[in-house]
């Protein structure tokens, strides 16, 4: 069965929702998305939900979650998937509409990673072997750095290089009312910011954030602007990090495997030509440049020069990220939902001031864990 | 509204993680100041840790072996941000280094510390060689790091 995307809502992420609890920060994200779909709680007849629970501490979360996402009396399932929980959220949402046994589906992810008091990279820690690897492993932000130490090696890229990537994103999220991080930074701020895991430095990576986003799937749209479902793809990775990094130490291979997937059930053959705005989930500068290759908008090591050429840029013609981004915006949970509705929004034409013209496709990734990746193409007709 | 309320838990919480058949071995290699890998009949890989099952093609990884105590560097970070480490409950000491070591004879590669401090001075394809502690007690620990051969 055909699936449309004709809902998203979310918050306005920020550092600290102290105002809130997690089920009123939930509720925000599921009003915003019921109203953008036109429906009322009784037209949704499952929901997918899920955040990353060792940030908060708080498990079995979809019961904690219920009261913001309106599921009680209804089929709720939860998705933890780290990472890629958002995108893996709007993936089993959209399988559970496809399959025809559920009309309308909700996925809803949230996080408020100001509940760990800062110590995101603890949690992280504890998702990783705990006997050969975590007394290692500094999170993703030194995970991220091996893989920028690779490609950095590999095609000689400079840190000036790198830090474009979030130069335009500020940018863009400047645009964005949902965006955590809006204040410009140029390139020189980026390579003088502390050092946090060389080759990344504090501006190269993403923040964290306290938000939520819901983002409403059917078979039956009826009259509703939609965002069709053409490719939808997931490739899981090792439970090591040494064995994703084995041998050649091809850190991207599961993004191009799920891409190659999403492109053959979409029926594309030139991605750089045929997506016109890309929402990729890009938690440092380095693995922006990285997953652009892994996605075929350009050869490898091209990347700097893409972003450079300015054709990652809202009125470029591959863009990239118009809301600003995970590097801007980082509720994990949802983090990856919120690269769909993005995407979503761009089909639908209602992006506001972040608005790409005339978007006929758009794709949406995940990533998370051992290097895992999600892809989700998106387009105006089903 | 007057100042909102978020209420603080500082559990200590306790886990005992099993290492399982072929990671004891592993562990009590290391206490020899041995490295030991697993072979995959079928693929055919050879990967540290050794596991039962091969992570690539799903063979059953029936043998064991002994791998030489070097190898290639083939990436690094110096991490230099504060972070409470989850086994101890406390912050982990910064800076250090690490980074993932091929083994001589294998297909994978292994986490682990390097003795080097300086990034500067390390680079992809750089030889290294497992250094352990003189006192070792069959636990991750008895590696001390990797040091550079050249």
């Amino acid at each position: 069965m055909n699936v449309a995307i004709i809902g998203c809502g979310q918050t306005n992420h920020r550092s600290r929702r102290l105002d809130v609890s997690a089920p009123e920060l939930i509720d925000e994200a599921v009003q915003l998305a019921l109203s953008d779909a036109r429906i009322g709680p009784d037209g949704i007849d499952a929901i997918v939900v899920g955040n990353m629970e060792h940030f908060e501490g708080i498990h079995l979360s979809d019961l904690w979650a219920v009261e913001g996402t309106g599921g009680v009396g209804k089929p709720q399932i939860k998705v933890a998937t780290g990472g890629t929980t958002g995108s893996s959220l709007a993936q089993a949402a959209y399988y559970l509409v496809a399959s025809g046994f559920y009309r309308t589906v909700m996925a809803v992810g949230w996080e408020r990673l100001s509940d760990s008091e800062g110590e995101t990279t603890t949690g992280i820690v504890t998702a990783f072997d705990p006997i050969y690897e975590r007394p290692t492993l500094a999170g993703a932000v030194s995970g991220l750095a091996i893989l920028a130490c690779q490609y950095q090696a590999k095609f000689k890229t400079r840190a000036e290089d790198a830090a474009l990537v979030v130069v335009q994103a500020r940018e863009n999220a400047a645009r964005n009312p949902h965006a955590h991080l809006t204040k410009p930074v140029t390139v020189a701020d980026v390579v003088k910011s502390p050092l946090l895991s060389s080759p990344i430095r504090y501006l190269d990576m993403c923040p964290t954030s306290d938000g939520a986003c819901a983002v409403v799937f059917t078979s039956d749209p009826g009259d509703r602007k939609s965002a069709w479902a053409r490719g939808v793809a997931s490739r899981h990775n090792h439970t090591y990090l040494g064995d994703v990094a084995e041998g050649s130490a091809d850190f991207k291979h599961t993004l191009k495997l799920a891409a190659a997937e999403a492109y053959r059930l979409a029926g594309m053959s030139n991605p750089r030509k045929e997506i016109d705005v890309v929402e990729m989930y890009e938690p440092c500068t380095w693995a922006a440049l990285d997953w652009a290759e892994a996605l075929g908008l350009c050869g490898p090591g091209e990347a700097a020069g893409l972003w450079a050429s300015g054709a990652t840029r809202l009125d470029g013609d591959i863009p990239v990220n118009p809301s600003g981004g995970v590097l801007c915006t980082n509720p994990i949970g949802a983090t990856g939902l919120v690269r769909v509705a993005e995407a979503a929004m761009q089909v639908r034409g209602i992006a506001g001031a972040r608005q790409v013209d005339g978007v006929e496709t758009a794709m949406a990734t995940g990533f998370g864990g051992s290097f895992w990746n999600e892809v989700m193409i998106l387009g105006a007709k089903p | 509204m007057s100042e909102p309320i978020a209420v603080r838990a500082t559990p200590e919480l306790h886990f005992r993680y099993a290492a399982g058949r072929y990671g004891s071995l592993f562990l009590r290699g290391l206490g020899e100041g041995r490295i030991l890998a697993s072979r995959c009949a079928r693929c055919p890989r050879t990967l540290v840790p050794p596991r039962v099952a091969c992570t690539h093609c799903f063979g059953k990884m029936e043998e064991i072996v002994e791998v030489p105590p070097r190898g290639t560097l083939l990436a690094f970070t110096l991490v230099a941000f504060p972070f409470l480490d989850p086994f101890t409950g406390v912050q982990r000491p910064i800076p250090y280094c690490y980074g993932m070591v091929q083994f001589e004879g294998t297909d994978n590669t292994f986490q682990y510390f390097l003795s080097e401090k300086d990034p500067s001075k390390l680079r992809v394809g750089q030889r290294v060689e497992a250094v352990f502690n003189e006192v070792r007690k069959g636990e991750l620990g008895d590696l001390l790091h990797f040091r550079a051969l050249e």
